[in-house]
């Protein structure tokens, strides 16, 4: 056996070492929701699908209506949410009819999101009160936030040749300076500074606020009518937890929520990717194994020498 | 001088690159459309599937069959082979062609191509998080790389050229490359461990979206044990029909070597495979009656078959055998790829993809192009080895 395999062996060896951290090094830090984090709390049993908050959402962010799917062309009537909807809302329906539910679809907002992770430049990124926040000036394109997302949510401008990726960002453009204050023992901006969807329903079906300050409400609920809700809070823990949280009478799955984890959604690829490039030390390390194997053997390698080298392979 | 390298010669503008040429011509005028139109006049992505055949193919099944001057550069650089070393200027010519028509394909999949710049000048941006950005950086770096390695033969050529500044300013580079080289043919084989590895950890972000055969930790791995592999695979396979294209002694021994390499590679990706699927309970899901269950047999039994065929020794001295060894490797890979990018990736009940004619004409015609690249450098600089030359052919 040549030194050079010897050397070889050792260099495997350590790059598997380095792949196979994924398995052994030890999980990252859990992301904790800043202490202002705003969020939405939906309550499906309050909702009567007035749909009020599509339409506050559409002035608010000044998208157009979508009014191809009914008969005539007359209503607003998204389907799902998409490159000019923002929010929409659904309804269940059991397979005997029987069991009904509304939903309102948007932005979770969540507490360590997938979408973050896969942004190559920070266009999506989590900023003040912890809104996942877009910049079209850092986004190429490219529509990784849209594999990652397991709520499905980042939508792109399909049919524009300048696309940009469209979702809910709790409206955070209405701020303005604004500040906020406690009103009835949730923090509100003053009327029409806050997300549209919830300073417009007429049933607080959904309502904004701190993510901690929703997560009392919904458990005050829970614990006044135990009988009326599934005795869980959608978006408490989660996929590592998110700032819209739901309350509902149907099971979460029906109403499309996906059955996550309580771990967050990017925490294998990141344990992994961690691992393998903490502080870009095994990357250079490998580049000097690689260097120093090519140094040693290049000289035999040449296209003028012949010679042949260690066993035959076949 | 026993073995250099030379030009092949002869007309280039031959019928099949004629034809080949019209193909990327149709390519072209579509890609103006998909620029001017955007995509979803052009493609059949949709927010459900917003990464495609360009994605699944061209770049990632595309980088990872382009992986043999990476797969060479392994043999003949640690593994001490020098012997194959007349097949790496080849290789490293398919894999310089490969890369750039990903890159190429990268560019129109992106929605706002116009900023992609951004990505590799604005550092302060970068998200030290994203997988992606790691492919993407690397991708390109990766083929500046490849060209560097193959500019020795450029540089040859025009170094013996006529008289005039392309040849001075040759005599004087050549010497500066070959010094440099050691430090870029080491850079061109941690680059592809980099990036093949992350191909396969972008998809862990998808987490319950990827079904369960496919989702584990070991992506990284598996992917990049097969990219070797196909990357072994695609030089038998380019060497074979380069051989009886431009009337080459078939350099048989040398495949059965190379052929020979694929084996510990191909079982290790098996092994890890079958093994991880059971370490964690997941192999019983390869038994359900769906589709997922279909198609993971079908990838599983194409990555058997060159095992099979190369297995005994007597049948790597055949050199059909170890063609059709080479295809079902590449295309072995190329399965696991579109599975874990497209077949098994599940972004909800009522959500298709098949690609459109428009994203299959671009990459056929892109595909042309690079076939039309490889014929007119390989006739025209030094890649391939003299010895092999027929006498038909001097």
């Amino acid at each position: 056996m040549s030194v050079d395999r010897r050397f070889l062996l050792k260099s495997f060896a350590a790059a598997g070492a380095a792949a196979a951290a994924g398995g052994t090094i030890e999980a990252r830090a859990r992301a904790v929701a800043p202490a202002d984090a705003l969020g939405l709390l939906y309550d499906s049993t309050r909702c009567i699908g007035c749909k009020a908050c599509v339409v506050a959402c559409r002035q608010a962010n000044d998208t157009k209506p979508e009014t191809q799917n009914s008969p005539g062309g007359i209503w607003d009537t998204p389907m799902d949410l998409d490159g000019n909807t923002k929010t929409v809302v659904k309804l269940y329906k059991s397979a005997d009819g029987y069991q009904r539910s509304f939903f309102k679809a948007q932005c979770m907002h969540c507490v360590d999101p997938a979408c973050t992770n896969a942004c190559m430049l920070g266009a999506l990124k989590k900023r003040e009160h912890g809104i996942v926040s877009y910049n079209p000036n850092l986004c190429i394109g490219c529509r990784y936030c849209q594999m990652a997302c397991p709520f499905n949510v980042p939508k792109f401008q399909w049919s524009s040749a300048a696309p940009k990726i469209v979702k809910c960002e709790l409206c955070r453009h209405r701020v303005a300076g604004a500040a906020l204050s406690s009103v009835g023992g949730f923090s509100r901006y003053p009327a029409s500074h806050g997300p549209a969807c919830a300073e417009v329903c007429p049933r607080a079906a959904v309502i904004y606020g701190t993510r901690d300050e929703l997560l009392a409400e919904a458990k005050r609920r829970m614990a006044e009518s135990p009988d009326r809700y599934v005795p869980k809070i959608y978006g408490e823990t989660d996929g590592g937890g998110t700032q819209c949280l739901y309350l509902s009478h149907v099971p979460f799955g029906d109403l499309g929520l996906p059955a996550l984890s309580d771990q967050a959604v990017p925490d294998v690829q990141q344990t992994i990717q961690h691992g393998i490039y903490q502080g870009f030390v095994a990357p250079l390390a490998l580049y000097g194994m690689l260097t120093a194997a090519v140094f040693r053997n290049r000289k035999r390698a040449a296209p003028d020498d012949d010679r042949e080298e260690g066993g035959r392979p076949s | 001088m026993t073995d250099r390298p030379q030009a092949l010669g002869g007309p280039i503008l031959t019928r099949p690159v004629r034809i080949l040429l019209a193909l990327f011509a149709v390519g072209a005028i579509l890609i103006v459309w998909r620029l001017g139109a955007g995509l979803g006049a052009t493609t059949a992505l949709s927010d459900g599937y917003p990464w495609g055949l360009w994605i699944a193919f061209d770049v990632v099944t595309g980088t990872a069959l382009a992986c043999g001057g990476y797969g060479l550069a392994l043999l003949v650089y640690i593994l001490n082979k020098g012997r194959y070393h007349p097949m790496v200027r080849p290789a490293i010519l398919t894999s310089a062609l490969g890369y750039t028509l990903a890159a190429a394909s990268i560019g129109l999949d992106v929605g706002r191509p116009w900023l992609a710049w951004k990505v590799p000048m604005y550092v302060w941006s970068w998200n030290l998080h994203s997988a992606l950005l790691e492919v993407a950086l690397c991708i390109m770096s990766y083929t500046v790389v490849l060209w560097i390695e193959l500019s020795p033969a450029f540089l040859e050529r025009f170094r013996e050229g006529p008289e005039g500044r392309l040849k001075r300013f040759s005599q004087k580079a050549y010497p500066i490359v070959n010094k440099l080289l050691i430090w870029i043919i080491a850079l061109g084989m941690l680059l592809p461990t980099m990036h093949q590895s992350s191909l396969g950890t972008l998809m862990i972000l998808t987490g319950p979206k990827l079904h369960a055969l496919w989702q584990t930790p070991f992506l990284p791995l598996l992917f990049l044990i097969s990219c070797i592999a196909m990357g072994y695979a695609a030089v038998v396979f380019e060497s074979t029909l380069a051989t009886s294209f431009f009337r080459r002694r078939p350099d048989t021994d040398m495949l059965a070597g190379l052929s020979r390499a694929m084996l510990p590679v191909l079982g290790a990706f098996l092994v890890l495979r079958i093994g991880d699927l059971a370490a964690r309970g997941r192999l019983a899901l390869a038994f359900s009656a769906d589709r997922f269950a279909l198609a993971f047999w079908v990838e599983t039994a194409l990555f058997a078959m060159p095992l099979v065929l190369l297995l005994p020794a007597r049948q790597r001295r055949d050199p059909g055998n170890l063609f059709r060894a080479a295809m079902f490797m590449m295309l072995a890979g190329a399965v696991y790829r579109f599975n874990t990018y497209l077949v098994a990736y599940r972004p909800g009940d009522d959500v298709h993809y098949f690609p459109s004619v428009p994203e299959l004409l671009i990459t056929l015609g892109l595909v042309a192009l690079e076939i039309v690249g490889y014929v007119a450098i390989v006739k025209l600089f030094p890649i391939f080895s003299a010895s092999r030359q027929t006498a038909a052919q001097a």
